[in-house]
């Protein structure tokens, strides 16, 4: 069950002609599909599009009743080559995953999608993952559809916008034979606002009516000749009858006056950055009219030669708004003037920094820096010739700590670093690898285990080069999102197939716990329509590996120490892989705290775990939290003169994961955690069992409290 | 293309000032989106055109995270927003945990012309504050104080607390606080009827709501309540009658010490009876009288009352006795109902994690024969063969209790012990030190003495601490006659505490040995 439910959203993907849809820019997008007449649908999870998954997932049942398919791929390369069924087929099909890192897994079957050409409209919906709140590498998915001639949709980040382009996207698909990217960026994805909604349409041909009358033709085969022909295709026919859909049905747009000396061309995603840094030059008003000509790239590939030169033309020079890096888009409209011997000047990367987010700072510099150098007239005197200083502000930078992600409080991966830590104090440092996941968050303070990584599933394979003997044998991580995504056989096939003699840790946690707890084939929950409780060490036994370690309570912090020790001197030489299970925390309190809820409302016996620290007993040197880092043990200055280090505290948001105590325990730390169970509703004879011993307890209290002097309060 | 052709002259202003623009800056999990959703809502009720982006992603799992939004003015429909909030254009920041707030105005995002800053005083300290084996917390006061300057208004209160006393989470006592706050030009019943429509865990909310509103619009009761834990009032001692007489010789003899002292003094011996009894307090008197009669009003008696403070912690070491007395005090089972917020009709299990090595069983010997056995690898490795493992125990029950409550009874005993006996010699030598550094650099002895707050933790920990003393003092050699002494020895103390495996002691020592040559 994904961490997030859309069950009460879904049913607004109902809405009729003429209705209001209120909500986030991922749901506007997956009721645009369905207005769409789409046919199937699917995807990979990851931010910022997890969301999509979770929306499609919850609403399944609908889904279903139009006769659309929905699969929760296995990959973004399995969901890629979904699309396949609108090669023959006039079917629409919609798969959605992030990029560029979705896009980079996703493009082998995208390459070869883009050469067969498809019949039915094919949409990829790319969260691209780029700027504030980025998981990943800074990089542009819009080199793919360069590539492999895709076309690259960038909307207007608004919902009528989005939606709009998701219908278009699909027009675009047919009438050029040729998949079609709609990129949605981060703050895009999670936009809220309203737009007018239209009946659901059930797709013409389902894929079920596909199935009954299968289609086939060789020269779709990405084989010689066709391949050869394919290419021709594309450029000869498909590219041209894309430039004509997009001029024909004004896929791109033209705002402000018609002549002015200067002008901007904008990624549609950019528009509304580029609409407040003129704002607050007062050249455009508050719904955006704007003093400046602006050509609004909705399409950003391909590029429509005539109407580039069109708005270029009569303007003295013009500005490119293209966020990241290689400026793509600039570099083909400067061809596109030179090869038109065109006088406008044009600008872009040269006023805008290569790198990095445009933030609204950068925006607003880089269009003011333009317009002093290219139309000085058209702004105001204050920016002209600006006279008051801005406000001295006190530098605040060595004071604020960074804070990054990390584990969730109560998270079942942290003892798993923790015993890590524990085995390199005994061995020393060891070449460790990370993978995509949550626990990449071990890399981080205060473990710092792990130093690269590589890719999804790709943990272990980065490890492969370190097989040569050596003092200490290599570790890789792994987590069971990646083990299923990719790992199985690219990191796991290649450890037993190449004999490797290190180490793997998979870090299964029931769920694709990084993206929003989707299920995956080894979670433990029921899933009506999916397949799960596909154990992992099985998966590992059939590819061969012999030496596997099923840990199934990872809060065990002394027996995952000695498991990963014996993993790491064992004579035996073959791959060693163990496999570390306990259910992610945040998944395993939603689905425990309402029903603890309910037993202890109907009187039924329950014990709440949570830890504490004896405030006198912690001298403040804080070697728990270095093993820790939970955001539930924290640190409390005490009013005691005597004492300069604040000590461990633990608050009431901790969940009683029992961490603290096992390592405490197995790094021989303190005396000074405890932990306290609080029986709700408990049975009578275990309250007057209970009773008896308090009473004596406290009589050998009071006895001794007697004999020695004594500043505790006073008991009442 | 689609033609939007419009007409629009340059106006010299601001032409989005008429948006309201509202950040708010979180810790992942705090429930920023649930705020977010709350403002959107109140906005959307009150017919205006908003709209709301956050960047959460993977900094939801416990990192800084941020959400915006933006608020049409009235009658304007087709709005254009922007998806992301400009430094220098912000009307309202909500900052959801202090150095949030200083991240907020790091960022520029709290500018004296037009915001108003919303802060919750109260810390979620990051993981680098926190692993810092010495006192890593960031400063608090700094954030406040750049607020006060860059803030337009400037409205903080501990929000956390607020929202918990009423059962709720901080994202309701914000709202409340943003409903007081009067920025936003909504009436306080729309605030509330927004919680209401969401439909979750609404009585609480709305109580969590109330006490934000309150905190932010009756200023006098907010800071009425106190900030952090009232001080424990002194209590006045309970025991024997001969040995409260004791204690009250003992608190004449504090009396007569210097002034700056005295405090210190009191708190010292109060620490070293409860570690122990009467006889020993009289015994860190004496200690302390030796230092106060050598020192002099010449500096204050600075020496004197670091040397009540760390005396006392050096002769109330952390041995076995201690631990098992600690925890079995009737004081503690209170504090740990309270704590757990236990009720009666309630039960209270309560576990002990104890990982006992042979250094602590042989600490607990007769001190001849401890030190015999401490240096016998048979018998330690014996004794490690008997004890040490780790041991759960259950001090709720009498079979966990009665151990514990046996060994916490070994007090008398206490100072025969091997552990006493080391500790004890450590800590004279330590005094030793520190008294022949005091004629020649009263500043350098005072240092030293600084040195015992090194020594803590357990077991390893306590090995390493007390590695890193005499690494220090060894280090204070090489700088002692210098003019700079003292300074370069606060500089190893620190740098012993920045780090545990203990590279920036390394690196200060690799300074001065350039220097010293």
């Amino acid at each position: 069950m994904a961490e997030r439910s859309f069950k009460r959203e879904v049913e607004d993907l109902r809405l009729g002609a003429g209705e209001t849809f209120t909500g986030e820019g991922i749901l506007a997008i997956t009721k645009a599909l369905l207005e769409a007449g789409v046919g199937y649908v699917g995807g990979y999870q990851g931010a910022p599009i997890s969301h999509l998954m979770d929306v499609l997932a919850d609403a399944e049942d609908l889904l279903s009743e139009l006769g659309v398919r929905y699969e929760a791929n296995a990959s973004e390369a399995a969901a890629a080559a979904m699309l396949a069924a609108s090669v023959h087929y006039p079917i629409r099909g919609a798969v959605t995953f992030k990029g560029p890192v979705g896009v980079n897994v996703a493009s082998d079957a995208l390459a070869n999608l883009a050469s067969s050409g498809v019949t039915g409209g094919a949409l990829v919906i790319v969260g691209e993952d780029y700027g504030e709140g980025s998981s990943i590498m800074q990089e542009r998915s819009h080199g793919f559809a360069m590539k492999s001639q895709f076309w690259l949709l960038d909307p207007r980040p608004n919902l009528p916008s989005i939606v709009k382009s998701v219908k278009q996207g699909f027009d675009l698909s047919e009438a050029s034979n040729t998949p079609v990217m709609l990129m949605v960026r981060i703050r895009s994805c999670h936009v809220t606002g309203q737009f007018e909604t239209a009946d659901n349409v059930i797709p013409p041909l389902s894929v079920r009516d596909a199935l009954s009358n299968p289609r086939s033709d060789f020269e779709r085969v990405v084989l010689p000749p066709f391949s050869y022909k394919q290419e021709h295709d594309k450029i000869d026919k498909r590219w041209p009858a894309a430039e004509a859909f997009i001029r024909e049905n004004g896929l791109n747009e033209m705002f402000g006056p018609q002549t002015a000396p200067v002008g901007l061309v904008v990624q549609g995603g950019m528009f509304n950055g580029v609409i407040r840094a003129l704002q607050r030059l007062g050249l455009a008003d508050v719904e955006g009219n704007s003093a400046i000509p602006i050509y609004c790239l909705n399409v950003t590939y391909p590029m429509v030669r005539d109407e580039f030169l069109e708005f270029a033309s009569g303007k003295d020079a013009l500005l490119m708004v293209e966020e990241g890096q290689p400026e793509f888009i600039e570099q083909s409209l400067a061809t596109m003037l030179n090869r038109a011997g065109s006088p406008t000047r044009l600008h872009g990367k040269d006023i805008f920094p290569m790198a990095g987010e445009y933030t609204g700072q950068v925006m607003l510099d880089s269009v003011t820096t333009f317009l002093k150098q290219a139309a000085p007239q058209l702004l105001p005197g204050q920016v002209r010739a600006p006279n008051a200083p801005p406000p001295e502000i006190p530098d605040l930078s060595e004071t604020v700590p960074i804070r990054p992600p990390g584990f969730c409080t109560g998270c079942p991966e942290r003892p798993i670093f923790a015993a890590m830590k524990l085995v390199e104090g005994e061995l020393g440092k060891h070449q460790i690898s990370g993978d995509i996941g949550c626990h990449l968050f071990g890399s981080l303070p205060p473990f710092e285990i792990g130093g690269q990584t590589m890719g999804y599933g790709l943990g272990p394979a980065s490890n492969a080069a370190f097989d040569g003997g050596g003092a200490r044998r290599a570790v890789s991580f792994l987590g069971d999102g990646g083990f299923w995504h990719n790992g199985l056989s690219s990191s796991i096939g290649n450890m037993v197939y190449n004999k490797s003699d290190s180490v793997a840790i998979i870090v299964d946690n029931y769920y694709s716990a990084a993206t929003g707890g989707q299920d995956l084939m080894s979670s433990r929950a029921d899933n009506p329509t999916k397949a799960t409780n596909n154990p992992i060490s099985k998966a590992l036994e059939g590819v061969g590996v012999k030496w596997v370690r099923q840990i199934d309570n990872t809060y065990e912090v002394g027996k995952l120490r000695d498991t990963i020790r014996e993993a790491l001197t064992t004579e035996y030489d073959g791959p060693k892989v163990i496999v570390a299970s306990s259910e992610c925390m945040l998944n395993k309190q939603r689905r425990e705290k309402p029903v603890k809820k309910k037993a202890i409302g109907e009187g039924r016996r329950i014990e709440a775990p949570r830890f504490g620290v004896d405030e006198d007993i912690c001298t403040g040197d804080h070697a728990c939290i270095r093993l820790s880092g939970c955001p539930s043990l924290s640190l409390k200055t005490l009013d005691d003169p005597l004492r300069d280090d604040p000590v461990a505290s633990i608050d009431q948001t901790c969940v009683g994961c029992g961490n603290c105590g096992e390592v405490a325990d197995a790094a021989v730390l303190c005396p000074s955690f405890y932990r306290a169970d609080v029986v709700h509703n408990p049975r009578p004879g275990e309250a007057r069992m209970a009773g008896l011993r308090r009473s004596v307890i406290g009589w050998l209290q009071a006895r001794r409290a007697a004999k020695q002097v004594s500043f505790d309060e006073v008991v009442q | 293309m689609t033609l939007h052709e419009s007409l629009f002259l340059p106006q010299g202003d601001d032409g989005a000032r008429a948006i309201t623009k509202l950040v708010i800056m979180a810790v992942g999990g705090q429930g920023g989106g649930v705020l977010t959703g709350w403002v959107e809502a109140v906005a959307r009720a009150a017919g205006r055109a908003v709209q709301a982006t956050s960047v959460a992603g993977v900094a939801q799992r416990t990192g800084a995270t941020i959400y915006y939004i933006e608020i049409a003015p009235e009658g304007v429909e087709n709005t254009v927003f922007s998806l992301a909030p400009s430094a220098g254009d912000v009307d309202v920041l909500i900052a959801a945990e202090m150095m949030e707030a200083g991240r907020a105005i790091q960022r520029g995002f709290v500018t004296p012309d037009r915001t108003t800053l919303i802060a919750s005083t109260h810390r979620a300290l990051a993981v680098s504050e926190k692993m810092v084996p010495g006192d890593g917390i960031a400063n608090a006061e700094e954030v406040m104080a750049a607020a006060e300057i860059a803030a337009r208004r400037l409205l903080t209160a501990d929000m956390e607390r607020l929202a918990v006393e009423q059962g709720s989470v901080i994202s309701a006592s914000l709202f409340g606080a943003l409903a007081g706050s009067r920025a936003l030009p909504f009436e306080r019943e729309q605030f509330r009827d927004a919680i209401r429509a969401s439909g979750k865990a609404v009585e609480l909310s709305l109580r969590a709501f109330e006490a934000g509103f309150a905190a932010v619009t009756e200023p006098a009761t907010a800071v009425a309540m106190p900030e952090k834990e009232p001080a424990p009032i002194a209590q006045a001692p309970r025991g024997p009658a001969k040995a409260l007489a004791a204690w009250e010789d003992l608190l004449t003899r504090v009396a007569r010490l210097p002034a700056p002292a005295q405090e210190m003094a009191r708190a010292g011996l109060r620490k070293g009876v409860e570690f122990q009894d009467v006889i020993y307090g009289a015994a860190y008197l004496d200690r302390l009288e030796a230092v106060a009669a050598r020192d002099s009003a010449d500096h204050a008696y600075e020496l004197t009352r670091e040397a009540a403070k760390y005396i006392a912690n050096a002769m109330a070491y952390d041995d076995v006795i201690r631990v098992a007395d600690r925890k079995t005090r009737a004081a503690r089972t209170r504090r740990i109902d309270g704590e757990m917020g236990k009720r009666e009709d309630q039960l209270l299990l309560l576990t002990e994690f104890f990982h006992p090595r042979a250094e602590e069983i042989a600490g607990l010997l007769p001190a001849r024969l401890g030190e015999r056995i401490e240096n016998s690898g048979a018998w330690m490795a014996r004794l490690d063969r008997w004890f040490n493992k780790g041991r759960r125990i259950r001090t709720d029950t009498l079979k966990g209790f009665l151990p514990l409550y046996l060994i916490a009874g070994l007090r008398g005993y206490r100072v025969r012990t091997r552990r006493h006996v080391v500790e004890m010699a450590h800590l004279d030598a330590w005094l030793a030190t520190v008294e022949g550094y005091r004629e020649q650099d009263y500043a350098l002895a005072v240092e030293v003495l600084r040195c015992r707050r090194l020594i803590k933790g357990y077991s390893d920990t306590h090995a390493r601490g007390l590695s890193k003393f005499d690494i220090v003092l060894d280090g204070i050699t090489l700088v002692a006659g210098r003019e700079d002494a003292a300074d370069w020895a606060r500089r190893l103390r620190e740098a012993a505490l920045k780090d545990e495996e203990g590279k920036a002691l390394r690196g200060a020592l690799d300074t001065i040995r350039s220097f010293v040559g």
